[in-house]
């Protein structure tokens, strides 16, 4: 087997403004403790289910969220706020993590946001702090019902809106393909391929122009 | 693009390159009139759109701050956003569905058709349809709207598949992919639809309508055009004889600047016109420029409006393709036998996921809610738009306790429906739901009215100065050379969507400002 030396070749030499590296990797003496990493208060983590549709499109199927304000107990709290507000099982847990995500960045930024969510998720425990992510689902949702209306909740509820359904896991999940003009838009993908009731009459409905 | 001087007094200021300002600014300078065209937006394109709705949304929206008072679900879920409107060149041309019908007949007489009603401030139009069917003639010629001129009708997507089945076995007869503002097929140089299925989001394709493609290039290419982009106009001045001379406005460096004018033509949008009017108060007019009727701000009108969404077995996809499909247009005429004056027209409608969320119950959440988003692919919409009534306490006022970003007072929209506006919408919801069930849906939903995406009536029309704020010219009764050239001027909204009328108005109005000019009358 011949070995080609991986090396500065004499046609490259010749030219004096490519500064190729050697590609050794220097040594660095990096500290990897543990803290270094996590800056924040709170880390969330998961797993995309293997063999679920969004484990088929997304790079890795772990995920980890880290939180700058809020504890993970907190931000649990928050996901299972999230899914008694909007229950959506076939929503991942990475879904419900970007509203821990998008609330924590609101405590992270405004002190009085970070007083309501923190009061608000003991409320949403009562006496027993961590308690209200171990109720059944009859009794979260009661819980949840007695709060409606509060501060809390309402900043909660609101930021589900576009953290929970204005994402691409939620897009794919619910079946809407976003952005269509890189497509080519859809005169020639689907757009009247309804089957189930018949085609409107030419008068109503005139064919696309397709050149 | 031409470059005309601050202290040039010949030249015609217009506020707002929307569908009025942007079409009166081209229509002037065809007739080689100079025009300084003042937008407080920026410059987007087709290219520059985004197939995104949040995003779109942020990059087009009227977001400066405004208020919102009264009894509509509005006030309660969107306090702060009493319009779904643009601040962009092209103003809401770039974000509307295309929607292109005339107002009927009657419409132009509501006063005298419907008769006096208790808490409506209805008047009867100083013009006729007779003397603007000319003019929409040639409106629909510049737009390219199907089914006129020639142009076919659109095809109809799956959402409007749904709708016809059902309308149709319901035993509506008017039922067809409408009138519409966008390209079937190819023409003045732009393409057709290619059904992305992003209208209100700017068409990337150009297929759809809007002067920020068209009237506004073609009035550059004359060189009478100097447009001015992300310049906010805070003031109209006026001398002492009472005419306008001047327009003040914020650069895109926040500096103020001074615009001589010959005259002010304002076209922003049924809120930020009568806001302007109201912050131009002097010694002279304390009431506000060109408001002694009182009724300036006054007259606010948004459609009676609503939507209807049905879920079905199966798949819908009502994304695919134009937003505003088709049309059922038997509900349109007048027929008090309903229990209410005036007609609504149902369109299709779609929603993305992200606004689907935001929109469809506003405020709602659990199961329920879950369920419709769970069933977005199974899903078909429509929208209601009514003809709702005029009343003087819907009413766009200066908000001195809020403050916009240049220190001047927001626009708060105050309104209250009408018992007229709620019997029509009832009826409305019912029929949409019906006209679903009919096409086998499994459930369906009442969508309360949207932020307002229609505007207009602050600055009516009227055959007298005591009862409006314009002539049948769109001038002002107050003023001769303040003229004002968006929807505000609508005396009662019709059924119809407003762009076309408003686009037919503004043709007009530049054949008479132009006359006008000529004679040395301004």
């Amino acid at each position: 087997m011949k070995v080609i030396p991986i090396g500065r070749s004499d046609a490259v030499a010749a030219f004096d403004d490519c500064e190729e590296a050697s590609g050794e990797v220097r040594k660095v003496d990096l500290p990897l403790a543990r803290r270094e990493f996590l800056q924040g208060s709170g880390v969330l983590m998961g797993v995309l289910a293997s063999g679920s549709l969004l484990a088929g499109l997304a790079p890795s199927t772990a995920w980890a969220l880290e939180l700058k304000s809020l504890t993970t107990a907190e931000g649990n709290s928050i996901m299972a706020l999230g899914r008694v507000l909007y229950p959506h099982a076939k929503l991942p847990d990475a879904v419900y993590a970007l509203l821990a995500k998008a609330l924590d960045g609101k405590a992270a930024a405004d002190a009085g946001a970070a007083r309501t969510l923190k009061n608000g998720i003991e409320v949403l425990d009562g006496p027993t702090p961590g308690s209200f992510i171990k109720q059944s689902a009859v009794m979260k949702l009661a819980i949840v019902k007695r709060i409606e209306g509060s501060d809390f909740f309402n900043m909660v509820r609101g930021e589900c809106i576009t953290a929970l359904y204005d994402n691409d896991m939620a897009f794919a999940t619910f079946g809407y393909p976003g952005s269509a003009w890189e497509k080519g838009g859809y005169i020639t993908r689907g757009f009247q391929d309804l089957k189930w009731l018949p085609n409107p009459p030419a008068e109503a409905s005139p064919p696309p122009y397709l050149g | 693009m031409a470059k005309f001087d601050f202290n040039d007094d010949g030249v015609v200021v217009v506020i707002g390159s929307g569908a009025g300002g942007g079409t009166l600014a081209n229509e002037l300078c065809q007739k080689g009139i100079k025009v300084v065209l003042l937008e407080a937006g920026a410059r987007q394109s087709s290219a520059s759109f985004i197939n995104d709705e949040w995003k779109s949304f942020s990059q087009l929206a009227w977001l400066d701050a405004r208020t919102t008072s009264g009894s509509w679900r509005v006030a309660k879920d969107f306090a702060g956003l009493p319009a779904w409107i643009c601040k962009t060149v092209g103003g809401s041309t770039t974000h509307w569905a295309g929607a292109s019908l005339r107002f009927q007949e009657h419409e132009f007489r509501a006063k005298t058709t419907y008769g006096a009603i208790d808490g409506a401030n209805l008047l009867d139009w100083p013009v006729t349809l007779k003397e603007l069917e000319p003019y929409y003639a040639k409106a629909e010629n510049k737009m390219g709207v199907t089914r006129t001129n020639g142009i076919p009708g659109l095809p109809g997507n799956n959402n409007f598949k749904v709708m016809h089945a059902g309308a149709t076995k319901l035993g509506y007869k008017e039922v067809h992919t409408g009138r519409m503002a966008i390209n079937s097929q190819p023409r003045d140089g732009r393409g057709r639809c290619m059904q992305l299925g992003f209208c209100f989001q700017g068409c990337k394709s150009g297929a759809k309508w809007s002067t920020l493609y068209t009237e506004i290039p073609k009035a550059e290419a004359t060189g009478n055009l100097d447009l001015r982009t992300e310049a906010h106009v805070t003031r109209i001045e006026h001398d002492n004889t009472g005419k306008v001379t001047a327009v003040t406005y914020r650069d895109s460096a926040g500096k103020e600047q001074r615009q001589s004018a010959r005259l002010v033509c304002v076209a922003g949008n049924s809120i930020e016109t009568p806001r302007l009017l109201l912050m131009s108060e002097s010694d002279m007019f304390k009431d506000g420029l060109a408001n002694s009727s009182g009724q300036v701000g006054r007259n606010y009108m948004r459609h009676m409006t609503g939507s209807v969404y049905a879920a079905f077995k199966n798949p819908v996809h009502m994304y695919r393709g134009t937003t505003m499909a088709g049309i059922i247009q038997d509900e349109a005429m007048h027929n008090p036998k309903r229990g209410f004056a005036g007609g609504y027209e149902m369109e299709t409608l779609s929603l993305g996921v992200p606004f689907m969320a935001a929109f469809l119950n506003p405020g709602g959440w659990g199961a329920e809610f879950a369920w419709w988003m769970e069933h977005y692919v199974q899903t078909a919409g429509m929208w209601l738009v009514g003809e709702d009534m005029p009343r003087e306490t819907n009413r766009v006022t200066l908000n001195t306790k809020v403050k916009d970003q240049w220190g001047n007072p927001a626009p708060n929209v105050h309104f209250d429906d009408h018992p007229n506006d709620i019997a029509m919408r009832k009826h409305a919801f019912k029929q949409g739901e019906e006209v679903y069930k009919a096409a086998g849906a499994i459930k369906t939903f009442q969508t309360p009215p949207y932020p307002s995406t229609h505007n207009l009536g602050t600055c009516r029309m009227s055959a007298k100065a005591s009862d409006g704020v314009v002539n049948k010219w769109g001038q002002t009764h107050d003023i001769d050379n303040l003229f004002i050239s968006d929807g505000s001027q609508f005396t009662t909204g019709g059924a119809e969507n407003p762009t076309l009328t408003i686009v037919t108005l503004a043709i007009r109005q530049a054949d008479y400002i132009a006359k006008q000019m000529a004679e040395r009358a301004i």
